[in-house]
């Protein structure tokens, strides 16, 4: 059914179109401008005025220094153990949690169920969960970002309605020959489910990736900080002090210091930027799986 | 023993025996799948359950040597100590209002994106601004938040432009007044393009055969977007405003604690921030958890209400 566009229609057409353009631009300009100022010549990015849109003269002295910077392979390498023995963890966890809630005829499903959203919708707080955490003798050490977000009540109730999805005649079957139910999870069910399994590793992956509060607070030995944390003190705490303190002191220093920003920005996007891609469709099926759910 | 104490004790254990019988049965024969469940159990408690357990802190004046049972209860001494003081009213005042201006400015803007890109034809236009507008939400909030702070900084990007036209700088990360229109700006560039997510497949789930119909009764586009589209997506938006306004109070701290300093606390000083203050770096840990108690108790209220008033009147909601 094709119907003559209006004169109304022509208009509300082009200024979406307007619209959406001027949304990309203010989107990706920031990254471009990130990027151009990252490479080109510190004194020059600090006198030009206006957007930059290409680099002034061109230079990789600031990526030198960031690469320099003992911090950032250490804070990598770390952000790596968590993401991957924290996203283990969490999606062990989280199978066997939406397998069991996820079956017919268990008594206490319900019960854990209720257990399990309330903490949702309601916690003792920041500091119960900090003072248990130390006393548990999990500060200063990488247990404290990996096992007290060990689960997260959203992810296992996606996870649950999925397997809820997969017919019961499978796995009767399965019970029929002699499998129990660790069989039947792992040789059924999971295989089955490849898809919401990596929408819940992306989620838990990016989580891990993304955290640095939990580890401000828990953490004190700098060889164990994620990338996050460092990032916060060259592009945060810094940033605070330079801005409270005025701008007159070691203009040099400073100038030097704006670029080596815009680099380690750089540096700490460009992983994600490359797969984010490929990532994409995950991402985009999770928060349907997410919707449906509702 | 009379008779009658007999038949109390027979009417009343009768049931519970067959219940324990029941459940004796329920466990031999889901054995493996409660000692799946057990680990899971075991974090909830812990984690989750001990906290909540350990919250009565905030009616005692605790201190770590002598533990919860050994410290003295004192009530709601550190309740009505944050009622009183100076901080309460500007607490209050920064969290709601950050979180008001965030739900009136934020909430809409994914929903305005959906209905927009629902208009647009061309697919792979379509796609480009999806994919494009997806983009920040991956970038981790340190580093967007780093960029807000040089961007927004006394020589930063935004006074370069305002500079160009004239205008003379401003150092937008040290005025209180700034504040709350960078963060809740900034959250909505981070956050539109995936907020939208979820109104487009709720968009691609409306009844082809309604917009024929709208067609033949004469319905333009816009009409269309009015009567079909709007309240196609209703149900979504419905349940996201429920869950946005069970976490009104719950402003994203973590922004905060990246972006504010101490010239900016009068606008950006939020609860959560507070308790972070007053707790981690000051251990004051019963007062703290107090006002943090208060919080929670706040948002849990605001979820009851809002879902009962969305039950009255839209008939979808969470419980």
């Amino acid at each position: 059914m094709h119907i003559k566009k209006g004169i109304g229609d022509w208009v509300f057409d082009i200024f979406n179109l307007i619209l959406m353009v001027f949304l990309m631009i203010i989107t990706l300009y920031p990254f471009l401008h990130v990027f151009f100022a990252s490479i080109s010549d510190p004194a020059a990015v600090v006198q030009h005025r206006g957007l930059l849109l290409k680099p002034i003269g061109f230079t990789t002295g600031a990526y030198k220094l960031v690469f320099k910077n003992p911090m950032i392979p250490i804070g990598y390498k770390n952000t790596l153990i968590y993401v991957t023995v924290g996203t283990a963890i969490n999606i062990f966890l989280t199978t066997l949690g939406a397998y069991g809630l996820s079956r017919k005829n268990v008594y206490f499903k319900n019960h854990i169920m209720f257990l399990i959203t309330f903490t949702m919708f309601f916690s003792g707080g920041l500091i119960p969960t900090y003072l248990l955490v130390k006393n548990l003798g999990m500060a200063d050490t990488r247990w404290a970002l990996l096992i007290p977000n060990a689960i997260s009540a959203y992810n296992l109730i996606i996870m649950r309605t999925s397997f809820e999805g997969i017919p019961v005649s499978l796995e009767e079957s399965a019970k029929l020959d002699g499998a129990n139910d660790f069989t039947v999870l792992f040789k059924i069910i999971l295989p089955l489910s490849m898809p919401v399994v990596a929408v819940m590793i992306l989620f838990y992956g990016v989580n891990h990736w993304n955290s640095w509060f939990n580890a401000m607070i828990y953490l004190r030995d700098r060889s164990l900080f994620p990338l996050q944390l460092v990032l916060r003190g060259i592009l945060i705490s810094n940033s605070t002090e330079a801005m409270t303190a005025g701008a007159t002191t070691g203009a040099d220093i400073e100038q030097v210091g704006e670029t080596v920003k815009y680099a380690t920005i750089i540096v700490a996007t460009v992983p994600i930027l490359f797969v984010y891609p490929f990532l994409q469709k995950y991402f985009v099926k999770g928060v349907m799986i997410g919707a449906i759910k509702e | 023993m009379t008779d009658l104490t007999n038949r109390e004790t027979i009417e009343i254990n009768v049931p519970n025996i067959s219940k324990w019988e029941i459940i004796r049965k329920d466990v031999a024969r889901n054995k493996y799948i409660y000692l799946m469940l057990l680990p899971v159990v075991a974090y909830y408690v812990i984690f989750h359950y001990v906290p909540l357990y350990g919250a009565q802190i905030a009616f005692r004046n605790f201190s770590p040597s002598k533990g919860i049972w050994g410290s003295k209860w004192v009530g709601f001494k550190y309740f009505e100590q944050f009622f009183d003081s100076y901080y309460f009213g500007r607490l209050l005042r920064n969290t709601v209002l950050i979180s008001l201006y965030d739900l009136i400015f934020g909430f809409p803007a994914p929903i305005i994106l959906a209905l927009l890109l629902n208009e647009i034809k061309n697919d792979i236009f379509k796609r480009t601004v999806q994919t494009v507008t997806y983009l920040p939400h991956f970038i981790s909030l340190v580093v967007v938040c780093g960029m807000i702070l040089d961007f927004c900084s006394r020589d930063g990007l935004i006074n370069n432009i305002l500079n160009y036209f004239g205008i003379e700088s401003i150092p937008f990360m040290i005025q209180p007044q700034w504040f709350r229109t960078i963060y809740v700006a900034s959250n909505i560039w981070q956050g539109i393009g995936w907020g939208s997510i979820i109104y487009l497949a709720a968009l691609s789930n409306i009844d082809p055969q309604l917009y024929e119909a709208a067609t033949i009764d004469g319905a333009g586009r816009f009409k269309q977007a009015l009567h079909v589209t709007l309240p196609g997506i209703l149900p979504t938006i419905v349940i996201m405003l429920i869950l946005r306004i069970g976490q009104l109070l719950n402003v994203g701290s973590e922004k905060i604690l990246l972006l504010y300093n101490p010239s900016t606390y009068e606008t950006a000083d939020v609860i959560s921030t507070f308790v972070y203050r007053k707790g981690i770096l000051e251990a004051s840990y019963s007062y703290s958890t107090a006002v943090g108690l208060f919080n929670s108790l706040i948002n849990f209220a605001l979820l009851i209400v809002a879902n009962y008033v969305s039950r009255q009147l839209t008939e979808t909601s969470l419980w």
